[in-house]
């Protein structure tokens, strides 16, 4: 396979590594009885440029490699890593690991390495996709562009960043399994003035491509209007109700509302030791049957798509939820291994410094048959929040947050004033059996999301159709 | 306890990194480098569960043409990818833009006295050893209270490191740290009415660790009282933050008056030097030089000396936060901030957490947030909470579920009260804090 091939000379060759001395390392950490043994390679280049007071003031490039050995052993992992891609710091790290099994028979687990899988990104680099100069006039003109948008914009942020990143899985049973992962990521942030008042507002977008994709259609400066626009509806910003009401979701990026109302709470390494909230509850209704919600690491080109996860597992289509009913959830292969369930393709790390473990790729809803319009004006009194900023979930008593930076209020099923951002809370387990409408209008997120578990952080997605939730909490000021 | 050998061959490569740099064209460049090894282990019901071995390490270099910057950094500090790492810093550095206020430190600011602050007491553990503490930690927890149901387990960590940083104005310093810490989480109750929460310690000096068995019996304890939590209906009531709360709401101050913020025009704080922006007891200073602390340092990632200083007095913002750049940019001097605050102490009152409990009153007491939901901008507040309900100065139930809004300015100017119940875990040292009012969203 040609893409192995590449990367073994970029990873393996490139520090006169041969194939028989991972072969080495594995025998040494398959000499004793172990479940599962892999090496992960990695070689990454990262850059940004960032724009401030009209002038690209400064970027940065990295470049770094390294390989993490792992061995596990029941529910037991061994973990050691390192910058040097040398066969004897290699040795070390594989007979350091190993102390980790102490006792035990030969395991006897077969495990199945696919063949085949579609390739969802080219393996480009997007560094070297467009010039240096043609970096620096990008940001330049958006800025300048940004700047004739309205006139009381004060300051203009951009910034652009771009990471190659080359992977190489060795698995216990010889196999070596190769990925090339390019991502790109534009951001544009505005600080309009009025009045002594100050907001902001800020949008971007990106995904496993190169620097094309910014200049595709106007793709740059569409999200230098969009955040000039929610900065301006900022300034009329009133304050934002408190209590507990019906709240319309906006389609796209508001899905961040399932990665931490049900996403986290589904993976399988909570619920294999039956930490999360959803535990134990496949087959039972946690969502109105209008919800049927995926984590999908198969769609081309998105931010959290993968061809392969960081274990060599080929990615997938997951169904989570089914007309209202928990169907399963994302493994790894150690928790799957442990659960008796099939790996999903979802075990991933952040760097070959860090364990793998289930995380998201896109997690989003599908669409439902309601019209927005419809929607709306079936609230009498609520809120409608249009734009969200980050969120957290405790999965063991399931209670989220996620904090609308976008948001209106509902009257008598009209969009009427702008509201202040507001932190929305509610309990995962109970809060899409409240989804008592769901819009015909599903959007996938820009190609925006980190998210952070255990200190790791991955680029993820996540999308939905407009909601209507029959009652959430809403943290405003306004009683 | 600093072994010059390692911090020897650090400063030969970042002087190899200057040399390069010079020798490429940079007319000037400032260089660091440092190595973390670690052990992190950790238990889970009752036996070993990870074992990890860390060995990190990374230089970083900028380089600047004239006030043209460029940066880049590596983890492969062989010969060439030093110079490619330098070619990589200089060519960015030539498509940048000329940036008057870039550029190094004034010279008469860089440090020039390195008193030994103790930082460096590596631990002598094994992985055997790491796993026994690991499992008593654990086990006191899981053995606390029958409540308890489940665990996350427990983790022991031990890391040292060596920096060393250097400027071609000839500043070349290193030195090495260490930190350890010993945590826990568990779970009490089942299915809907789980709850979890966890305590941990930490140190430079592993002696000074508190006891495995007492960070899991905290654990548990703190698990078990939020058993049986309720919602609270929206009102308006006075708001106790305890201390590991209210370390991040002097996190969003420090936030608000640092330079890049304030440059950036991004600070609700804005043109807030010598005014009153908290009450007039409240006195929050800066001790780098604190010996043993957890963020004491003599220079900042700039080499710039820090020192001891008061950042708000009788209530009024004394200074801000500023690195050399964001000083420039605001026509100041730089506060020797680079890279952040060291030892950032606000000065305990009269009142320990039971007193601190009567002057609430009848209130919230949080004990948890969640979300980001601060807007630097606007000062705008609104977090996911945790906590207690108290009564009379008694907690009276656990409350989860809720949200508190308000906003900062307003918030910091209501502060009624500082109590010396100060966590001193992290650079941050605070007691807890009591606000006059804030509005609280539930059922």
């Amino acid at each position: 396979m040609p893409l192995t091939e590449q990367v073994k000379q970029s990873i393996l060759a490139a520090n006169s590594l041969l194939p028989r001395d991972v072969d080495r390392v594995m025998s040494t950490l398959l000499s004793v009885p172990v479940d599962a043994a892999d090496i992960y390679f990695q070689s990454s280049h990262f850059e940004s440029w960032s724009l401030e007071g009209g002038i690209v003031k400064e970027g940065t490039h990295s470049i770094e490699h390294g390989a993490g050995v792992r061995v596990v052993s029941g529910d037991k992992t061994g973990f050691a890593y390192s910058d040097r891609i040398e066969l004897p710091i290699l040795l070390e790290a594989a007979n350091n690991v190993k102390a980790i099994v102490r006792q035990g028979q030969q395991a006897q687990h077969r495990i199945q390495t696919a063949d085949s899988w579609p390739q969802l990104y080219r393996p480009l680099n997007p560094l070297s996709s467009l010039a240096d100069q043609d970096k620096i006039d990008l940001l330049k003109r958006v800025d300048a562009e940004t700047r004739k948008l309205d006139s009381r914009i004060e300051e203009v942020m951009v910034s652009l960043v771009a990471a190659y990143d080359n992977v190489l899985v060795a698995n216990q049973d010889g196999s070596l399994i190769a990925d090339v992962r390019p991502l790109v990521r534009m951001n544009v942030s505005v600080i309009m003035v009025e009045n002594g008042r100050r907001e902001q507002g800020s949008m971007g977008g990106g995904g496993r491509s190169d620097y094309s994709y910014f200049l595709e259609g106007d793709r740059a400066m569409d999200f230098a209007r969009e955040a000039v626009r929610q900065a301006q509806v900022n300034l009329q910003a009133e304050e934002a109700p408190a209590g507990n009401m019906t709240v319309v979701l906006g389609p796209g990026w508001p899905g961040i509302l399932l990665h931490e109302a049900i996403g986290h709470g589904l993976e399988g390494d909570f619920n294999r030791k039956g930490t999360s909230a959803f535990s134990g509850r496949v087959g039972e209704r946690v969502a109105s049957d209008l919800c049927t919600v995926v984590d999908d690491g198969t769609l081309p080109g998105r931010r959290g798509s993968l061809s392969i996860d960081d274990e060599g597992t080929p990615t997938e289509n997951t169904v989570l939820i089914e007309n209202g009913i928990l169907k399963g959830y994302m493994q790894d292969k150690l928790n799957a291994r442990l659960m008796g369930v099939k790996p999903t393709g979802n075990g991933r790390r952040e760097s070959y410094a860090h364990l793998p473990m289930p995380r998201m790729t896109n997690t989003y809803m599908l669409p439902g048959q309601s019209d927005p319009e419809e929607i709306i004006l079936s609230v009498k009194k609520g809120l409608y929040a249009r734009n969200f900023g980050g969120g957290q979930v405790d999965i063991t008593s399931g209670k989220f947050v996620f904090s609308a930076s976008e948001a209106y209020l509902i009257e008598n099923g009209k969009i009427t004033r702008p509201v202040k951002g507001a932190t929305l809370i509610g309990n995962g387990p109970d809060v899409l059996t409240k989804v008592s409408m769901v819009g015909n209008d599903m959007q996938l997120d820009s190609g925006v999301g980190t998210c952070g578990k255990e200190g790791q952080s991955v680029p993820v997605g996540v999308g939905q159709p407009t909601l209507k939730i029959d009652g959430m909490t809403v943290g405003g000021t306004s009683l | 306890m600093q072994n010059q050998d390692e911090i020897q061959r650090l400063k030969h490569v970042v002087q190899q990194l200057l040399d390069e740099a010079k020798q490429q064209g940079a007319t000037a460049a400032e260089a660091a480098f440092s190595v973390d090894n670690g052990l992190s282990v950790s238990a889970r019901l009752g036996d070993v569960e990870t074992i990890e071995y860390h060995c990190d390490q990374g230089i970083g270099v900028t380089v600047y043409f004239g006030r043209q910057k460029g940066s880049a950094s590596t983890n492969d500090v062989s010969a060439d990818s030093l110079k490619e790492t330098v070619k990589a810093a200089c060519s960015i550095a030539r498509y940048a833009s000329e940036d008057e206020y870039a550029g190094l430190p004034d010279p008469a600011l860089l440090a020039t006295e390195f008193p030994d602050l103790d930082l460096n007491h590596p631990w002598d553990i094994n992985a055997e050893t790491a796993i026994t503490l690991a499992v008593e930690c654990e086990n006191a927890a899981r053995h606390f209270d029958k409540a308890i149901s489940n665990s996350e387990g427990a983790t022991v960590n031990s890391h040292q490191g060596t920096r060393v940083f250097g400027n071609s104005l000839g500043f070349l310093q290193g030195y090495q740290s260490s930190r350890h810490s010993i945590s826990c989480s568990v779970l009490a109750g089942s299915g809907d009415s789980m709850q979890r929460d966890y305590w941990y310690s930490v140190a430079r000096n592993p002696a000074l660790l508190e006891t495995a068995r007492f960070v899991g019996e905290k654990a548990a304890q703190r698990t078990v009282a939020r058993l049986n939590a309720r919602s609270l209906s929206t009102r308006q009531c006075p708001v106790l933050f305890a201390p590991e709360m209210a370390s991040g709401l002097i996190g969003s101050l420090l936030g608000a008056i640092s330079g890049s913020s304030l440059y950036r025009k991004s600070s609700f704080l804005l043109d807030s030097l010598d005014s009153q922006i908290l009450p007039d007891f409240v006195r929050i200073h800066e001790q780098p030089l604190l010996v043993g602390g957890m963020g004491s340092a003599s220079y900042d990632a700039e080499g710039v000396a820090t020192r001891a200083r008061d950042i708000v007095s009788d209530g009024i913002l004394r200074s801000y936060i500023l690195s050399t750049y964001s000083a420039r940019k605001l026509g100041m001097q730089t506060t020797g901030n680079a890279g952040g605050v060291h030892n950032l102490i606000v000065e305990p009152g009269e009142q320990d957490f039971a007193g601190m409990l009567n002057l609430l009153g009848t209130g919230l007491l949080v004990t948890e947030l969640m979300g980001q939901g601060v807007n630097r901008v606007t000062g705008d507040y609104s977090r996911g909470a945790s906590g207690f309900w108290v009564e009379n100065g008694m907690i009276q139930y656990p409350v989860q579920e809720i949200t508190i809004a308000g906003n900062l300015k307003s918030m910091l100017r209501n502060i009624v009260a500082i109590g010396n119940d100060v966590d001193l875990r992290g650079n941050i040292r605070v007691g807890s804090i009591l606000l006059e009012q804030m509005a609280i969203a539930g059922e």
